[in-house]
C-alpha cells in the first residue's frame, strides 16, 4: 500500500459536562472519542459510519486539529500536529480540508458565495492571485455545478443542497492533500449526491487526494471508500476493506447497522430481515463496562461486561473487529 | 379554548360541502423577488394528504420542496418570499386567507414540521429542555415543572440517552443526529394532525433512522396522522411511503403509489433519478448524473422545464409546458411522452 499519510494514534476526547451557575463543577465526562487508531494512506478513502453520537464529527475536529485532544496523536506525515511551528500549521491547514456536516451553520450567513469560497485565498494570498480570484472562484462553483454567474448570491438564497457544494467548492479552492469530508452528500439528491462523488472521485485520481470520508449512507460509502471504519460510542469497532465490512461483516453492530439499511424497492419491504437493536444508545458519559455494545448486543455474554474486546484480528475474522465472538453472519447487504 | 375547535372541526369543504383532504395544495405560486430578479420557485403545486397516510416528496435539490412546506407552516421568508397563487386547505378551510391568530392556533397541533436544518430551528441560547418546556407552558397553560416533566417524556421517546440529565443541554452540545431528534420531539409535543417532516433522518445513522422511521410509522397509526415526508433518500421513501410526489423546478411533474413508482417511472426526470443511486455492480465506475445544471429559477427554461436535461427531448418540449395527465386513473406525469412511457412493458 502507498505510503501513510496520516495516522492516528488512541485518539481521546472527553468533553466535561459541567454543573452550577457560578461555581461550574466537572461533574463527569462526555467520552466522544476513547481510544481511536487509525491510518489513512496517500490516494486513498477511507470510509467511516457509525451511530449517530458516536464521535464522527468530533473525531473529524481533531484531526483538522480544531479540538485539542484529551491525549494521544495525530501525525500528518508522521509529524505530531500538536508540536508544529506556526508556519508548519498553516501548511497543514492548507493541505488538510473540511467539508461539514451541516451546510447551514457552516457558511457564514453574511458573505457572498464569492467571499466564501474565494476566503481561502485570501489566508494564502499566494494560491492565487488577486486579479484571478475572481475566475478561479467561478471555475470552482462550475467544478461543483453550481451557476458561476450566482457568486454574488448569500448562502440563504440557495438550497440544501446547493449550500453543500459551496462548502465542496471552498474545500477544493487549494488543492489539498487530505480532505475530511463530513457527512458531505447525506443532504443531496442522488443524482447531485452521484455528481459529488464523481466529482471527489475524479479529483482523487487526478491529484492523488486522501479521503475521510464520514457518511450514514452505507451505499454511499461502499461505493467511494476502499477501506471503512466503523465506530460504536467513541470507538473503532471493525475496520476491513469495502468487502470485509460489506461482505464478510464479523461485529454484530456492523451487521446490524447493514441489515438497516433502507433498500430501494418498495417490494423489499417484506423480505428484509432487519436485525432490530434492543434497548437505547448508551450515554457517552457513562459507556458500559466492558464492549460497549454489550447492552444492546444479542450474543452478549458474561465476558462481554468485564473484558474490553480489542480491535484485532481473530481466529474467525480475517480483518480487525472488536468482539469477542467476532463471527460472519448472513445479512441482508446493503445495495 | 378556540384550538379545541381546531381539532375537532369535521373535515368540510369551504362552501360546506364535506369530503376533501385533510390537508390539500392546490396550484400554489410562489415567487422570491431578489436584488437579481424574480425566481419562480414554486410553479403550480399541487397535492394532498389524507389522516393516516404517508406523501413522501421527492425532487432535485433546490425544487421547491421546502419552500412549499414552508408555505404551508406560513414561515415562508417573506419578503422576498410571496405567494402568487394557489391555496392550502386545512380541513376544508383555506389557511392563506385565514387570520393571523386562527393560523397561529392551527401551527403546532394541526399541522407541525420537523426542520431540515435542526441547528438553526433550535435557539441556541436556550437549553433543550427550556424550549421544550415552554411550548407546554405557553400552548398547555402547564407549569414549568410539568412542562419539564413531559420534556423528559419526549426526549425518551425519541431515544436520546439520559433524557433528563440531556435537559440541560445547549442545542450546539448534542451531535448533529440527536438535535434532530430533538426537532421531532418538539414537533410531535402538540399531538399534531399532519406532521410534515423535512429530512428529518438525514443526519442520522441507520439503525437510529430504522427507530426513528418505526416510531414515527407508530404515532402515524395510533394517532391516525397524515404525514408528508420530504427526502431524497429512496430507500426510507420505498420503505415508509404510500404515495411519491416527485417535483422539478417548482412543479409536480410525477404522482404515483410507491410501487408503481418504483416500478415504472413515467416521467424522465423520475427515471434519471433512480438511475443515478450507487449499485453494487457499479463500485469503481462513475455514477450515472443528469447531464447539465439545475434549471436557474430566474430564467425557467420554456415548455417543459427538464427540456434541456431530458435524454428523450424532442422539439414539442422545449415549445410546450406539458400538463399533469393521468395514466389509467391512478397516477400522473407530466410529460408529452407519458403514454409512451406508461404503456412500455
Ligand atoms: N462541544 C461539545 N460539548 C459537549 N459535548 C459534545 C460537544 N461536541 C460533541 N459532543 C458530544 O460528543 C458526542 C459525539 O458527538 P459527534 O458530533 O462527534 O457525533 P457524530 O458521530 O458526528 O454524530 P452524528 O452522526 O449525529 O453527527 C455526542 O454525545 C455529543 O453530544
Ligand atoms: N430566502 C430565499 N431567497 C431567495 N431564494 C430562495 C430563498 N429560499 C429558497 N430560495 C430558492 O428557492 C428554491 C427552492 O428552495 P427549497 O429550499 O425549497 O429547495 P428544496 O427542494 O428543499 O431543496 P433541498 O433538497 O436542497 O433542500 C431554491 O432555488 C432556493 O435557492
Ligand atoms: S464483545 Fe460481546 S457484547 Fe460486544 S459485540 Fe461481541 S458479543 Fe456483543
Ligand atoms: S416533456 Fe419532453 S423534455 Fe419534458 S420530460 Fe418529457 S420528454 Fe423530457
Ligand atoms: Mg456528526
Ligand atoms: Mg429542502
Amino acid at each position: 500500500m502507498s505510503e501513510v499519510i496520516l495516522e492516528v494514534r488512541d485518539l481521546v476526547k472527553h468533553f466535561p459536562i459541567r454543573q452550577g451557575i457560578v461555581f461550574k463543577r466537572t461533574i463527569g465526562q462526555i467520552k466522544a472519542v476513547d481510544g481511536v487508531s487509525l491510518d489513512l494512506h496517500k490516494g486513498e478513502t477511507l470510509g467511516i459510519v457509525g451511530e449517530s453520537g458516536c464521535g464522527k464529527s468530533t473525531l473529524a475536529k481533531l484531526l483538522m486539529n480544531l479540538e485539542k485532544p484529551t491525549s494521544g496523536e495525530v501525525r500528518y506525515q508522521g509529524r505530531d500536529v500538536l508540536r508544529l511551528s506556526p508556519a508548519e500549521q498553516r501548511k497543514l491547514r492548507r493541505n488538510i480540508q473540511l467539508v461539514m456536516q451541516d451546510p447551514y451553520t457552516s457558511l457564514n450567513p453574511r458573505m457572498t458565495v464569492g467571499d466564501i469560497v474565494g476566503e481561502p485565498f485570501e489566508i494564502h494570498p499566494d494560491a492565487a492571485p488577486k486579479g484571478d480570484r475572481r475566475r478561479k472562484v467561478q471555475e470552482l462553483l462550475d467544478v461543483v455545478g453550481l451557476n458561476p454567474e450566482h457568486i454574488n448570491r448569500y448562502p440563504h438564497q440557495f438550497s440544501g443542497g446547493q449550500r453543500q457544494r459551496i462548502g465542496i467548492a471552498r474545500a477544493l479552492a487549494l488543492k489539498p492533500e487530505v480532505i475530511v469530508c463530513d457527512e458531505p452528500v447525506s443532504a443531496l439528491d442522488v443524482s447531485i449526491q452521484a455528481q459529488v462523488m464523481n466529482l471527489l472521485d475524479q479529483l482523487q485520481t487526478e491529484f492523488n487526494l486522501s479521503y475521510i470520508f464520514i457518511a450514514h449512507d452505507l451505499s454511499v460509502v461502499r461505493h467511494i471508500a476502499d477501506r471503512v471504519g466503523v465506530m460504536y460510542l467513541g470507538k473503532m469497532v471493525e475496520v476491513g476493506t469495502d468487502d470485509d465490512i460489506y461482505v464478510r461483516p464479523t461485529h454484530p453492530y456492523t451487521q446490524a447497522l447493514l441489515s438497516a439499511v433502507p433498500v430501494p424497492d418498495p417490494t423489499a419491504r417484506q423480505r428484509k430481515a432487519v436485525i432490530r437493536l434492543e434497548g437505547d444508545v448508551p450515554s457517552p458519559a457513562n459507556p458500559p463496562s466492558g464492549c460497549r455494545f454489550r447492552t444492546r448486543c444479542w450474543k452478549a455474554q458474561e465476558i462481554c461486561a468485564t473484558e474490553t474486546p480489542l480491535l484485532q484480528i481473530r481466529p474467525t475474522s480475517g480483518h480487525p473487529s472488536a468482539c469477542h465472538f467476532a463471527q460472519e453472519r448472513d445479512v441482508v447487504h446493503a445495495g | 379554548m378556540s384550538d379545541i375547535k381546531v381539532k375537532t372541526a369535521p373535515v368540510q369543504g369551504v362552501d360546506g360541502r364535506s369530503g376533501g383532504h385533510l390537508l390539500e395544495v392546490e396550484n400554489l405560486h410562489v415567487e422570491f423577488r431578489t436584488r437579481d430578479g424574480v425566481a419562480k420557485v414554486i410553479n403550480g403545486v399541487s397535492y394532498h394528504v389524507d389522516a393516516g397516510e404517508t406523501l413522501a416528496v421527492l425532487g432535485e435539490s433546490g425544487s421547491g420542496k421546502s419552500v412549499t412546506a414552508q408555505t404551508i407552516m406560513g414561515i415562508l421568508d417573506t419578503p422576498p418570499g410571496f405567494v402568487t397563487g394557489g391555496s392550502i386547505r386545512f380541513r376544508g378551510k383555506d389557511l392563506l386567507t385565514m387570520g393571523k391568530d386562527e393560523r397561529r392556533l392551527v401551527r403546532g397541533e394541526g399541522i407541525a414540521m420537523v426542520f431540515q436544518d435542526a441547528l438553526s430551528a433550535l435557539n441556541p441560547v436556550f437549553t433543550v429542555g427550556f424550549q421544550i418546556a415552554e411550548l407546554f407552558r405557553k400552548r398547555r397553560g402547564m407549569s414549568r415543572a410539568d412542562g419539564y416533566k413531559r420534556a423528559t417524556e419526549l426526549l425518551d421517546l425519541v431515544k436520546i440517552p439520559a433524557a433528563k440529565t440531556r435537559l440541560k443541554d445547549f442545542p450546539h452540545q448534542f451531535s448533529g443526529g440527536m438535535r434532530q431528534r430533538v426537532m421531532i420531539a418538539m414537533a410531535l409535543a402538540l399531538d399534531p394532525e399532519v406532521l410534515i417532516a423535512d429530512e428529518p433522518t438525514t443526519a442520522l445513522d441507520v439503525t437510529v433512522q430504522a427507530q426513528i422511521m418505526d416510531l414515527l410509522a407508530e404515532i402515524r397509526r395510533d394517532r391516525n396522522m397524515g404525514m408528508i415526508l420530504i427526502t431524497h433518500d429512496l430507500g426510507v421513501v420505498a420503505d415508509v411511503a404510500d404515495r411519491i410526489a416527485v417535483m422539478y423546478a417548482g412543479r409536480i411533474v410525477e404522482q404515483a403509489d410507491v410501487h408503481a413508482l418504483y416500478g415504472k417511472p413515467c416521467h424522465p426526470y423520475t427515471l434519471a433519478l433512480l438511475d443515478s443511486l450507487p449499485r453494487l455492480d457499479l463500485k469503481g465506475q462513475e455514477l450515472n448524473t443528469i447531464k447539465g445544471l439545475p434549471p436557474n429559477l430566474l430564467r425557467i427554461p420554456s415548455g417543459c422545464a427538464f427540456h434541456p436535461r431530458c435524454r428523450m427531448a424532442k422539439d414539442i418540449c422545449s415549445a410546450e409546458r406539458p400538463a399533469l395527465v393521468e395514466l389509467g386513473g391512478v397516477r400522473a406525469s407530466a410529460c408529452h411522452f407519458a403514454e409512451e412511457l406508461y404503456g412500455r412493458e
